[in-house]
């Protein structure tokens, strides 16, 4: 099978006619147009023909994408007032509880930009909604497209991309938020410094090239503003316009159902459709970031103060992005090493560097772990259900299980000042919940994942229950089961039917309309050779860990009506 | 008063972190003895009426009969203590009124701490009381100047993060301190409180002497949580101006989970 899949226009793609009005002869108009002068209407025409399918879980990148915009948009507006400068400077604008005091160019802009520049304030919060939105929905985008594998071949690619944008974005928000040199900004930049001071030998060289110098130095808000404004939003740009053409020339994935195979795409054409609809979501995107920022207060920097290496505040936390490194500082018990005349600080190494390092890499690189785990080197258009494949769902929410503690580390005083708790007590049970719910959280998933699989078996197998009881000849009382309809039947049995494992043939054919048998399990094909080596023997064992194999379903109950 | 904390400005990143605090408890114990010599001789010069009422002022009468009421069974007949609760002799008018004012007194569950509450005591009574307790031992007596208004706010609010910020929050909102124990939130003090607190340090509060933060900052500082209290949030709701945890609460809650509604709702519609 090649990675381009059959023209989208050869399979059931759905247009409505109704939407084929005036409009879309102008639209056909203009491109006739361009075509004329370009000779590149071909293009255009098979993008306008472009199926998208209808799922709802495929609009969670849009969110994204639209919000990137919206960042793009308002920082503009906020660098024509902001002043990336650390020079002292004696307040004098009109926010009365800040007047007279010391502050860096930096700050005192934000200030201007706040109480004194015409919708200043409404932009800065607009910035600042969208970038929680923007992060957020990357991350939530990411889990549709691991829980339902759609990072396989040949998408693997734009999953490396996509982590790396989440990264990015990571850093983006980061060096944004640093840029008012507000108190709790400050508060974090100073951790960052230490965090960077703690890598072993280097550490001091990177802090003294980023900060010119010690904290907090002269130089640090101009070189993250160059980096807020230039340097990541350029890499972003560039990173998002290869995900999209890469998404653009592979096509959608979609969920296996009636009429789907691995060749095709179903859903709705880019024009009228689907133009219309994204569209409207755009537009969706920009009223709910405009109403948070109308009605919800954020980043008052002007309750902060000025940022002064004397002064700390009680729950001075990052935005949420960064929450899970400051949990893992908080979290993590005081060791130190003295070797001659160097302190180690592991307290700081590990849970600011190699955790994390530890955790992006492993996100980055889990398609090539479970394609050379699982040795499925077969192309995928069609998605897994998150409960068809338990093992890689179980490791998902044990992976989000271990992320969520580190973000309540970071919130233990809010934790322990809102419920009244002991501080320690919750810093405590916070490092056990680390370590314990991981495992049980993979379990229960997995568990669960097989429950539903045996709950779908027993649908196809017998159908739906009636509440009818019935008595036969023998004496013996049944339920009556009705079939399911023949659709959904057929969905079903696809959705069943198409076994991940398949290593590299392809889908398994069901006639349909007769949803009663499930595909063969047809399993391995591969000649089976005796495992050298250990990382060969590592491997054999994970496959075995991954293959968990199908759960029977009983049949216990007669069939009257077959 | 036996919890006297430096207010230095503390530097690292976790207010109140017990280890560290202990060995300042112990390099600052000098310090408290010259500032209790401080105190005890302002407050006698500031509070004549306290230190030179006579035992058989009716005030007096009056507020030692509400002590064996409703005190003594903790703090002891004669306000000596017991097992059960410190020794008041000393502490002074201003702890009393801030005690009883605030409702703390008298106490009832013991958890870590005692919270505000309904006071139960009426004004001529928490008047009586503290000048029953300020017979027995000069202390702090009930500040007269609270002429805030004419400080300087922004003075203040510097003041404000140098020294209360760390365990009240940059707006007052309170925070966790270590062992079950938090700052409170300081909406509900009154200037009168608020002036109390700080020359009396209830509980893991420091005492901060005149000669740390002199009568004029506190007027100040006062100013700065009574303006940002009564100051309205320009940019909206106030999400408890508690930092950037409720703000995630309402990117995830409101903005992510309104929008896949949204998508649910585009996509049933495909
Ligand atoms: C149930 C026991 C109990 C009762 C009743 C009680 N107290 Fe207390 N009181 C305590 C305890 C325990 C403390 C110490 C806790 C603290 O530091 O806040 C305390 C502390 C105080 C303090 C602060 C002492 C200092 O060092 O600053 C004052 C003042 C005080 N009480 C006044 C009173 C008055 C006046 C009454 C009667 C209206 C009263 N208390 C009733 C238990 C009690
Ligand atoms: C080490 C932490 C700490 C610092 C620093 C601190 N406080 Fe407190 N504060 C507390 C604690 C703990 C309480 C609660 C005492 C109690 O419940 O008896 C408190 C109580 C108060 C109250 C009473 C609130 C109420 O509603 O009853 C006020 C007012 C107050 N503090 C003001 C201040 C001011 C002003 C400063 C700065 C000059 C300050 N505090 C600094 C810990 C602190
Ligand atoms: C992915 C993209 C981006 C993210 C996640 C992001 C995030 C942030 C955040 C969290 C802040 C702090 C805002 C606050 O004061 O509350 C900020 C500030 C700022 N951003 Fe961005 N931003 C992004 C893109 C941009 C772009 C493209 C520009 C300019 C072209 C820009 C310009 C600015 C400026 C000038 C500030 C400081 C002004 C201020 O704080 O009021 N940002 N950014």
């Amino acid at each position: 099978m090649s990675a381009k899949k059959a023209d989208a226009n050869g399979g059931a793609a759905l247009t409505r006619p109704e939407n084929q009005g005036a409009a879309e002869k102008a639209t056909r108009g203009t491109l006739k147009y361009v075509d004329d002068q370009f000779g590149s209407a071909s293009f255009l025409k098979r993008s306008m023909d472009k199926v998208f399918p209808d799922h709802w879980s495929f609009m969670l990148g849009e969110i994204a994408l639209y919000s990137f915009v919206i960042l793009l948009l308002s920082g503009v507006y906020l660098t024509l007032f902001f002043h990336a400068s650390q020079n002292v400077v004696q307040y004098n604008g009109s926010y009365q509880p800040l007047r007279g005091v010391q502050m860096t160019e930096a700050y005192a802009s934000t200030l201007h930009i706040s109480f004194d520049v015409r919708g200043g304030l409404l932009m800065r919060q607009i910035h600042h909604w969208a970038a929680l939105i923007f992060v957020t929905s990357i991350v939530v985008h990411m889990f549709r497209v691991f829980f339902t594998g759609a990072f396989r071949k040949p998408r693997t690619i734009n999953w490396h991309i996509g982590t790396i944008l989440m990264i990015l974005g990571i850093l983006e928000g980061f060096a944004g938020y640093s840029l008012p040199d507000d108190l709790l900004s400050g508060t974090g930049l100073r951790i960052a410094y230490s965090v960077a001071e703690s890598i072993p030998v280097v550490g001091t060289y990177v802090c003294y090239f980023l900060f010119g110098g010690n904290y907090p130095g002269q130089d640090i808000i101009s070189r993250l503003f160059i980096i807020h404004v230039l340097l990541v939003p350029g890499i972003l740009l560039a990173l998002i316009s290869a995900h999209m053409m890469i998404l653009w020339h592979q096509k959608h994935t979609d969920f296996p159902g009636p009429g789907k195979t691995e060749d095709n795409v179903i859903g709705t054409k880019f024009y009228p459709g689907f133009f219309l609809k994204t569209n409207g979501f755009l537009f969706m995107v920009f009223g709910m970031i405009t109403a948070l920022a109308a009605f919800a207060q954020i980043n008052p920097v002007w309750l902060y103060g000025p940022y002064n290496a004397g002064q700390v505040s009680a729950g001075s936390q990052p935005d949420w992005y960064i929450l899970f490194l400051e949990g893992s500082l908080r979290m993590m018990p005081n060791w130190e090493t003295h070797i001659w005349h160097h302190t180690i600080s592991w307290n700081i190494l590990i849970p600011g560097v190699i955790l994390p390092g530890i955790m992006f890499n492993l996100l980055a690189l889990y398609p090539n772990i479970e394609a050379w785990v699982t040795k499925d080197k077969a192309y995928h258009n069609l998605l897994d259900r998150p409960r068809d494949v338990p093992v890689r769902t179980g490791l998902g929410v044990m992976s989000l299980t271990f992320y969520m503690v580190l973000v309540a580390g970071g919130a233990n005083d809010i934790l322990a000042s809102t419920f009244h708790w002991s501080l320690q007590a919750t810093t405590w049970v916070l490092r056990v919940l680390l370590i314990a719910l991981p495992p049980i959280a993979f379990k229960v998933t997995k568990r669960f994942c097989l429950g539903l699989q045996h709950h779908d078996e027993a649908l196809l197998h017998h159908g739906v229950e009636t509440g009818i009881i019935r008595r036969l000849p023998s004496g013996a009382y049944i339920e009556v089961e009705e079939p399911l309809p023949a659709k959904k039947a057929e969905t079903l049995a696809k959705q069943i039917g198409y076994d991940p494992h398949h290593h590299g043939d392809g889908h398994a054919a069901i006639a349909a309309g007769d949803g009663h048998e499930p595909a063969p399990a047809d399993g391995h094909t591969q000649t089976v050779t005796r495992p050298v080596g250990v990382l060969a023997k590592a491997r054999t064992k994970l496959e075995d860990f991954w293959d968990e194999p199908r759960e029977p379903v009983p049949d216990t109950q007669p069939h009257p009506e077959n | 008063m036996t919890k006297v904390e430096p207010v230095t400005p503390v530097e690292s990143a976790e207010p109140a972190r017990a280890g560290r605090s202990r060995r300042r408890r112990i390099a600052s114990l000098g310090v408290l003895v010259a500032a209790l010599g401080t105190i005890a001789t302002l407050y006698a010069g500031l509070a004549p009426a306290a230190s030179s009422a006579s035992n058989n002022d009716p005030a007096i009468q009056a507020g030692r009969q509400l002590f064996l009421q409703g005190c003594s069974t903790c703090h002891g007949l004669n306000a000596e203590g017991g097992a059960r609760a410190p020794s008041l002799i000393g502490v002074g008018a201003a702890a009393v009124d801030f005690q009883v004012g605030t409702g703390r007194m008298p106490a009832q569950a013991h958890g870590p701490e005692m919270p505000r509450k309904r006071p139960v005591y009426d004004e001529t009574q928490i008047q009586e009381l503290a000048t029953y307790v300020a017979s027995l031992g000069a202390g702090p007596a009930i500040p007269t100047n609270l002429d805030y208004q004419s400080a300087d706010v922004a003075y203040g609010g510097a003041l404000f993060r140098t020294n209360c910020a760390q365990c009240h929050n940059f707006a007052g909102s309170g925070g966790a301190l270590t062992y079950g124990k938090y700052a409170p939130s300081l909406s509900d003090a009154t200037p009168r409180q608020i002036y109390e607190a700080m020359i009396t340090g209830p509980e893991n509060m420091p005492v901060f002497g005149d000669k740390q933060i002199t009568p004029p900052e506190k007027l100040a500082i006062i100013d700065y949580v009574k303006t940002i209290k009564a100051e309205p949030n320009p940019g909206g709701a106030g999400l408890g101006r508690v930092g950037p945890v409720t703000e995630t609460a309402v990117s995830w809650l409101v903005g992510i989970g309104g929008l896949v509604i949204i998508t649910m709702w585009i996509g049933s519609k495909a």
